[in-house]
């Protein structure tokens, strides 16, 4: 089954098209890469899909329902979940509480029984700590629970990030330069780590990246969008080959 | 007809005043993204030190202006240098609430050292005289008023536009850090970007004295918050836009006040902004920027 | 932040120490051995508590810069010396209608304008807190500007007592919940927080509601202590007041609002023959606290675990 059909997509910025007609199919549990120049609109379209920007015209189907017009905690709600290019995280709240707080949509007490301090609050609030614990083990991270999420390193912080989007239970998880900054023995950690997390939690992984190792690597399928538009689409080794793809990074040959 | 040919004619002077306060809002809006809360407070200041070039040194009300210029001039770079520098970088709900407090200190410093009760202008500082021109009555305080404004402004646009000062305010307001490394010094173009604005605010505070008759150490706040408002309205940052924004905000206010229900009178200003504020929070002439994510 | 279970034996002690302090305040009270004075402080006080620790979940924790705190407290003070003076309910119902108006009051206002961000919002809601002000001023059954006058003081210490007992349960509880981490995500990073499927809107507006109910009682407590109420007590400058004392304290503490609240409370009984000094003070206090020690006092941290913040027993 298609989890993610866009169709003819486009939005302009200020009459600059970021993104035009892109097209773009998905299958459950897949591992697809979105790479392209700087500059190229990767980052836009993770923005449109999860909600922080409106497309202009075109359609995003995710599961059957269009997503489109949606505002991005719904999104979130129907399963997309996803990181940052330049990490955001609540810098002043501790590593468990930045988990705690994606598990909130499955809070398990209501608002008044929070106030009154109800049983259930009691329960809920053991529930959601284990299982903020349990995706922070994934990532050994629960040792640093109590540690100010700023104050870890920057690796540890990627990873706390996709703890945290995959702790809102997502079926679709998009990772936005998920090893940018890192060196390459963690950048082969982050690959394996990723592998990992798809079969352990069943979902589909789309990632934007631009270490092309990490990319080959661990993609089943790769799109390449050179100014907004998909100029190729296939297997690793079919782009590496592509004469499109490699005039849109190297530029074209002198005649 | 002609009744509101009248009243727009007395709202063109009272909106002279708003725009010149407004200019000053919007010129450190859009150079360091403050609103100078203090900003009225330093009208208040031009207004006093106009009052007392008058009554004690006995000058006439062009002197006192040019000298409540200087005076607030000095006075917005140290308010500047002292309170919202050392802030440059904190957020802006920090910068925010220090400009709360500078004016404060301001109104109330002012009502400590010469008390809490007003002044009024002295009729030798300036006599009102009313003329009839075509069925209109126009007074030559309004005229006065209408006409200095104007002056300022016209040499308001030409610092910004021809000057080397002007251009490095203009540089800075679009980005900061690359007009650092064009080797424009930024501290120094803010001290001027302040000195300008409190100098117009001054200017504004010596003609509401002309234009009410008296003043007091509170007299800023209002004023201050329909500048603001008028400053919203033009789209913050946009010096034009102020400029139209205060004139509109003095027509509309003498029209509340001609037609309707003068109690009303700064409830409108607030209700005008909550409506720009929810319509179209950049103003007239404001483009929209979403944040970059 | 870590809630387990409620130990019982710190709520007993907890109780006991609520207890004592109120039974000792109201035998002073009734032996008259605190006076007059002492006690419209201790009113002051008691208020002043509510005002910021309300303000301080919509300033503190939420991120979101209100100046309209006195606008709120007006329409508590006004619905609730309506209900008892002119309607004959009783004074509880006279509380309850003020939290109700007040939290109305701030959906109302709430929902368009917390889409604003920072100081537009803050503008947007210093000018809304006025517009209530103004209109107050010019409804005729409420007599004006002139405002109501002989309310009876039905606003006793055990109703103070209970309010500001209440008021600070109600904030450490939501706070220290799940809903609450979701208010404090959104002072964190919106957008963050909205990926992760928070409903940022609503949490805000939930946020300034609870707030402004609680400066709606807040302001039925004042009115049915001092007699009188006319709009202009609730200008600006009162929203400024409640805005000092949570910066004073820390935004996000409500142990720092509650001490900076006493602090202020008594610094202006004291500086009571000097106004403008008074307003001096704040004027540096505000100026001083943003250049020096921008988090406050207190910053985002609470005070022990014994103190009024502690009361149900929640384990940091």
């Amino acid at each position: 089954m298609t989890l993610l059909n866009i169709s003819k997509l486009y939005k302009s910025f200020g009459g600059l098209s970021a993104v035009l007609d892109f097209n773009f199919q998905m299958e459950e549990r897949e591992l697809v890469g979105l790479i392209g120049p700087n500059g190229a609109g990767k980052t836009t379209v993770f923005n449109l899909i999860t909600g922080i920007y409106k497309p202009d015209r075109g359609e995003i189907v995710f599961r059957e329902s269009d997503l489109v017009g949606m505002s991005p905690y719904n999104i979130c709600a129907r399963g997309i979940a996803r990181t940052f290019q330049n990490i955001r995280l609540f810098n002043d709240l501790s590593v468990l509480d930045n988990v705690k707080i994606a598990c909130h949509k499955q809070v398990p007490y209501s608002l008044l029984g929070a106030i009154m301090r109800s049983p259930a609050f009691f329960e809920g609030e053991e529930q959601i700590e284990q299982e903020a614990l349990k995706y922070l083990k994934v990532f050994n991270l629960a040792d640093k629970r109590d540690e100010l999420a700023k104050n870890l390193p920057y690796g540890e912080q990627r990873r706390l990030e996709i703890s945290r989007a995959l702790a809102t239970q997502p079926t679709l998880l998009i990772l936005d330069e998920p090893a940018a900054g890192m060196n390459p023995q963690e950048t082969n950690e982050l690959m394996q780590l990723i592998e990992m997390i798809r079969s352990e939690f069943g979902l589909a992984v789309l990632l934007i990246e631009h270490d092309m190792s990490l990319v080959m690597g661990v993609c089943e399928r790769i799109y390449v969008l050179d100014y907004g538009q998909i100029i190729a689409e296939g297997l690793p080794h079919e782009i590496r080959n592509n004469k499109k793809v490699i005039e849109a990074y190297l530029g074209e040959e002198l005649n | 007809m002609l009744e509101l040919i009248q009243q727009l004619v007395n709202g063109l002077s009272l909106g002279a005043i708003y725009a010149l306060i407004a200019l000053g809002y919007t010129m450190v809006y859009g150079i360091i993204k403050l609103i100078n809360f203090a900003h009225g407070d330093v009208m208040m200041v031009g207004a006093f030190v106009g009052y007392f070039s008058v009554t004690l040194l006995g000058t006439n009300i062009l002197v006192a202006m040019l000298a409540a210029m200087a005076v607030c001039a000095f006075l917005g770079v140290i308010i500047e240098k002292v309170a919202y520098r050392p802030l440059r970088n904190a957020t802006r709900i920090a910068s925010l609430i220090t400009a709360i407090g500078v004016s404060f200190l301001l109104e109330y410093l002012t009502i400590f050292l010469i008390g809490p009760n007003q002044k009024v202008f002295p009729a030798s500082a300036f006599t009102v005289k009313a003329y009839d021109i075509a069925g209109l009555s126009i007074l030559n305080k309004d005229v006065f008023v209408f006409v200095s404004a104007l002056v300022l402004m016209v040499i308001l646009q030409y610092i910004i536009k021809y000057t080397k000062t002007g251009k490095a305010m203009r540089a800075v307001s679009l980005d900061m850090e690359a007009a650092v490394l064009m080797g424009i010094s930024v501290d120094k173009t803010i001290s001027m970007t302040f000195a300008i604005g409190s100098a117009l605010a001054a200017a504004a505070g010596v003609m509401v004295g002309v234009y009410y008759n008296t003043i007091n150490p509170l007299m800023g706040i209002i004023p201050g918050l329909k500048a603001f408002v008028a400053a919203v309205l033009g789209g913050i940052g946009i010096i034009p836009g102020a400029m139209v924004g205060g004139f509109v905000m003095g027509l509309l206010e003498t029209m509340v006040s001609g037609y309707g229900n003068s109690l009303y009178r700064d409830a409108v200003a607030f209700g005008v902004l909550i409506l720009i504020l929810l319509i179209k929070p950049t103003g007239i002439f404001g483009k929209d920027s979403g944040e970059k994510v | 932040m870590q809630t387990k279970k409620i130990s019982w034996p710190r709520f007993l002690v907890e109780t006991a120490v609520l207890v004592a302090l109120f039974t000792l305040v109201q035998y002073g009270i009734t032996t008259r051995m605190l006076d007059q004075y002492v006690q419209i402080n201790l009113t002051s006080m008691c208020i002043n508590i509510i005002l910021a620790v309300s303000l301080n979940l919509i300033n503190g924790f939420t991120g979101q810069l209100s100046l309209g705190h006195a606008g709120f407290m007006a329409v508590g003070a006004y619905t609730a010396v309506i209900l008892t003076t002119k309607l004959d309910y009783p004074f509880l119902a006279g509380l309850v209608g003020s939290a109700m108006a007040a939290g109305l009051a701030g959906f109302v206002i709430g929902v368009p304008t917390l889409r604003l961000k920072g100081d537009y919002l803050a503008i947007a809601t210093l000018a809304l807190g006025e517009i209530i002000r103004v209109t107050l001023q010019n409804i005729d059954y409420i007599n004006g500007p002139a405002g109501i006058s002989g309310i009876p003081k039905l606003t006793t210490w055990a109703w103070l007592f209970g309010a500001v007992v209440l008021t600070i349960i109600v904030v450490v509880n939501l706070v220290n919940s799940s809903y609450g981490r979701a208010i404090i995500s959104v002072r964190e990073d919106e957008i963050a927080a909205e990926l992760m499927g928070i409903n940022t809107t609503k949490y805000k507006v939930l946020a300034f509601v609870i707030g402004a109910s609680f400066a709606g009682i807040a302001g039925a407590l004042y009115g049915h202590y001092f007699y009188i109420i006319k709009p202009e007590t609730f200008n600006f400058m009162k929203s400024f007041d409640i805005l000092v004392m949570v910066v004073l304290g820390g935004l996000g503490s409500t142990t720092g609002a509650v001490i900076a609240a006493i602090f202020v409370t008594i610094l202006t009984a004291v500086l009571q023959p000097f106004p403008e000094i008074r307003m001096i003070l704040y004027a540096l206090i505000l100026i001083i606290v943003m250049i020096y020690r921008p988090q406050g006092l207190m910053g985002n941290k609470e005070l022990g675990r014994q103190t009024l913040g502690r009361i149900w027993g929640i384990r940091r």
